[in-house]
């Protein structure tokens, strides 16, 4: 197990719990992600993974543990909160507003922001980027296929213009074809400088662009490195539950 | 009835109708963004007689008489949340729907207390009582100021709703409330907000209600609620455009069973729309426009 402390990161999660009823969902998890880069956390189902991103936006409440983001704590903050700090989370699902229409969607990733003209211009240039939005502008959200859905939610969440991204399995329920779009964009989205947390089933494409990774098994990290230092076996073994390494 | 006659009726249906569907409005709304019952949603109505009644004996003009009791609901909507539903933010509907209960109870107990049981007069202008005279046709002149203040009321709230930043995040709200708060509609401004359109809704209808009863007593407010469940049930509760559409509905069948049921079944008019209303339910349990909480 290997493991690089990030020197000043921009997110710094230490000792987080978090618990449904009498169940932990996550155990003592720490972790770090560095302004710049493309973090994955990896893990099976039930791992903890969609819990983490919930309680790094604020949608959950941890029992324990700290959450730092650009230096200062935002642990116990409601989601309203977190998005104004700078923190985006793409929900699983995605979670378009179904009656709404695309660019009312849109509208509303951008209500924390006021600058009314440069909205505007935010919002053509993502429909300019995913034409098939730009299409159905006026059209309900709820009428579009997946992958355009999940185009939508991933424009709508950066209408904020957040500095960091959590998408939580953005390929879940996607043809081949919008997977590269998709995992293309977050590339894109990094080298322009937005800060990358990833959740993925899709391991290897995950670990093709991310530049470190973490594994989680039921609430625990039980590996973390660079994504050329995790070895095969490590992984392997996470998703079985084959032992607990460390 | 004579095509005259069913011309009047029809005008009162609309009159009746739009009463009911801004009380249904602004109960549903609070459904929508909440998923609460706020059964104490009728003593908004009350609250509207009495503040009525206060800026009568001030001797303000009528017009202001009216602005006053829309907005002693409106506020009244908003304290009730703040004091009384927020606390338990995330408590059961059985919760939520039992304080609503309490805050119902302390609020008429209150009005007895400090005014009285008996009904007071609330004195409106006599131009109301009036009627012209179209043709052969009779129309009140309360029934055509409330049917119009009914649209201009529904038209602006449509407009609010459709084209204002709140108006969205309120329908952002009502359809998934957590992602919403994610990307940044707070829940607390949001459900503030749904109580204050609540309120005045329920202040709005709760004028037009005032001029036709004219008079308010501590429990003036609970034929009001129960219409206002009935007509968003028939809607589909949480579903403003359902709502609406109940309330008309419910509007229409009880002045259409008014005028045409025999006089010794009269007194049945409202048991006899409700059996409609049961009939329409046993076959759409969810409501005639419900599927599950949406807004327009």
């Amino acid at each position: 197990m290997t493991d690089r402390s990030v020197t000043d990161p921009l997110l710094a999660v230490d000792g987080l719990t978090v618990g449904y009823g009498s169940v932990l969902a996550l155990r003592d998890v720490s972790l770090e992600v560095a302004a710049g880069e493309i973090v994955a956390a990896l893990g099976p189902n039930g791992a903890g993974k969609t819990t983490l991103l919930r309680t790094l936006a604020g949608a959950l409440k941890p029992r324990s543990g700290s959450v730092r983001f650009d230096g200062s704590s935002i642990v116990g903050m409601g989601p309203e909160s977190v998005v104004r700090r700078g923190i985006a989370l793409i929900p699983e699902g995605r979670h378009v507003f179904p009656k709404l229409t695309v660019q009312e969607n849109l509208t509303i990733g951008g209500i924390t922001r006021s600058d009314r003209e440069e909205l505007r211009a935010d919002a053509q240039r993502w429909l300019e980027r995913f034409p098939i939005l730009g299409e159905r502008s006026g059209q309900l959200a709820g009428t579009l296929s997946g992958g355009e859905q999940q185009q939508l939610a991933i424009a709508r969440a950066l209408m904020s213009r957040p500095r960091m991204l959590l998408l939580d399995e953005p390929s879940l329920g996607l043809g081949p074809i919008f997977v590269d779009r998709i995992f293309e964009l977050v590339v894109e989205l990094r080298d322009a400088g937005t800060t990358i947390l990833l959740v993925e089933q899709n391991v290897h494409r995950a670990l093709a662009i991310a530049d470190r990774a973490y594994v989680l098994s039921v609430g625990s990290v039980v590996a973390s490195g660079p994504t050329e230092s995790l070895v095969e076996g490590e992984l392997e073994r996470s998703y079985l539950g084959i032992g607990q390494p460390g | 009835m004579t095509p005259s006659e069913f011309v009047q009726q029809l005008v009162n249906a609309l009159s009746l109708g739009s009463i009911y569907a801004l009380l249904a409005l602004g109960l549903s709304m609070v459904y929508g963004v909440m998923g609460m019952l706020n059964f104490a949603y009728g003593e908004l109505v009350t609250i509207t007689g009495y503040a009525m009644l206060a800026a009568t004996y001030l001797g303000a003009p009528f017009v202001v008489v009216a602005l006053v009791g829309i907005l002693a609901a409106g506020v009244a909507s908003v304290l009730m949340e703040l004091i009384a539903f927020r606390p338990l933010r995330n408590a059961s509907f059985v919760s939520l729907l039992f304080t609503s209960f309490a805050v119902a109870q302390l609020i008429q107990g209150a009005f007895r207390q400090a005014v009285s049981v008996r009904a007071r007069g609330v004195p409106v202008p006599d131009l109301l009582g009036n009627a012209i005279q179209i043709g052969s046709v009779r129309i009140s002149v309360l029934s055509i100021i409330t049917a119009a203040i009914g649209a201009v009321s529904l038209a602006a709230l449509t407009l609010f709703l459709r084209r204002s930043r709140a108006g969205l995040s309120m329908r952002a709200a009502s359809q998934d409330f957590t992602t919403a708060r994610l990307m940044g509609v707070r829940a607390n401004g949001v459900i503030s907000l749904a109580f204050l359109i609540s309120g005045l809704l329920a202040g709005i209808a709760g004028v037009l209600w005032m001029a036709r009863t004219t008079s308010v007593n501590p429990t003036t407010g609970f034929v009001p609620v129960i219409e206002a469940f009935i007509a968003s049930v028939i809607g589909g509760l949480g579903n403003l455009r359902g709502a609406v559409f109940g309330g008309f509905f419910l509007g229409a069948l009880e002045v259409f069973l008014q005028a045409t049921l025999p006089g010794s079944l009269l007194p049945y008019t409202q048991a006899a729309a409700l059996l409609v209303v049961v009939g329409i339910l046993y076959v759409r349990p969810q409501g005639l426009f419900g599927q599950k909480v949406e807004a327009i």
